[in-house]
């Protein structure tokens, strides 16, 4: 092939995938912006964006890539009905693993702008807002690769090209959407006590 | 040998990269704190922190699975003079190019349906999103091609490594360009 060649396939192949996690990312912005007064409020939160939504994207890309390559493999099988042994521990496991690194994100954050002499909310706050956004956006997230991959592979599709794409898209909206529930309950909570 | 489908086994292959990878994105964080003041002040910038990241992020996991993938089929050598490492920074920079403009119109538009005042004038942030998304994307092949070259280097699996590496280094990389062209441009 000829560098024209490899250019415009790998372009032709790409853009789609961009253009629909533009979108995504495009909505995960305007409610960010929309946040501005509970970015005011709770100090430091603006630092632990980035983190929260790498992590999403991290835990359940890897969620994605490991369902589609057990069903290449046969090891899991495209329903979720069946009580699937091994996609309960996947689901499971990242879940866990995503509300422990949120909460790392959080504890680090605080203590680094501690260090800093930056303005920082109490830990308890940082870490509340990322236990329950990492907990909230992991059940939709886990519900939302099982099941398009699933629906992909049963229609055909090849379940590696469906996870990137759709985790990245919804990874965003929903980290976005979910850490704006869970500033909301915490600062609601704080104000109760 | 790959992961057992089991919590314990897929948290001990998962965790201490994942932990890894926070303290790599806390980084972008603070330089995002750094100029939080003016994010809030002109929140059509705020609207661009999450796509750039992400658009970012994808150009640098696109060009690395096409990378991987040739180097598993052994159609990739490492030489400036080879077709499909020219063809691949080509088409990650006319992606940039065609991405960015609209990421900068839309974020825009965005603000105005949603706060009625964008603050900044159209062009501001369709010229800002252009010039973040072009040095992203000069700077996600470099990486790339660093991460696979190290990759082959130590025979280690591109699949396993680079392509994590990449992402969540073109995520950081999104947020100091960010910042930059904001500090210059507005």
């Amino acid at each position: 092939m000829t560098v024209r060649d490899v250019a415009v396939e790998a372009y032709k192949e790409a853009l789609p995938a961009l253009a629909a996690s533009l979108v995504g990312g495009l909505i995960a912005g305007v409610v960010l912006s929309g946040m501005r007064a509970e970015l005011r409020a709770v100090p430091g939160l603006l630092v632990l964006v980035p983190a929260l939504l790498a992590t999403r994207g991290n835990v359940y890309g890897s969620l994605g890539a490991r369902i589609a390559t057990g069903l290449h493999q046969g090891l899991v099988e495209p329903h979720v009905t069946s009580g699937d042994e091994r996609l309960r521990a996947a689901a499971t496991a990242a879940l866990a693993n995503g509300v422990l690194t949120s909460t790392f994100a959080a504890v680090v954050a605080f203590f680094l702008l501690t260090l800093l002499g930056s303005a920082v909310a109490p830990l308890p706050v940082l870490v509340g807002i990322a236990i329950i956004a990492g907990l909230l956006s992991g059940i939709v997230l886990t519900v939302v690769v099982v099941t398009v991959v699933f629906a992909g592979y049963r229609r055909g599709r090849n379940p590696d090209t469906i996870v990137g794409p759709v985790v990245t898209t919804t990874g965003d909206v929903f980290g976005i959407l979910f850490l704006l529930v869970a500033v909301r309950t915490v600062l609601a909570l704080a104000g109760v006590f | 040998m790959p992961t057992e489908w089991t919590v314990r086994d897929i948290t001990r292959a998962m965790l201490p990269v994942l932990l890894v990878l926070t303290l790599v994105e806390l980084g972008s964080g603070l330089v995002l704190g750094s100029f939080e003041a003016q994010l809030l002040q002109y929140p059509s910038l705020l609207v661009l922190v999450p796509v750039t990241i992400g658009t970012a992020g994808n150009l640098g996991s696109v060009l690395a699975a096409r990378l991987s993938t040739s180097f598993h089929l052994g159609t990739l050598s490492f030489s400036p003079a080879d077709d499909e490492l020219t063809g691949n920074a080509i088409a990650t920079l006319a992606l940039a190019i065609t991405v960015f403009p609209v990421i900068g119109a839309g974020a825009w538009l965005a603000t105005l349906v949603v706060s009625s005042d964008p603050a900044l004038t159209f062009w501001t942030v369709v010229v800002v999103a252009l010039s973040s998304g072009i040095s992203l994307a000069v700077l996600a092949v470099l990486v790339t091609f660093t991460a696979t070259y190290v990759a082959y280097r130590f025979g280690l699996d591109p699949d396993d490594v680079v392509i994590p590496v990449v992402t969540n280094v073109c995520d950081v990389l999104g947020v100091v360009v960010l910042f930059v062209v904001a500090q210059l441009l507005v």
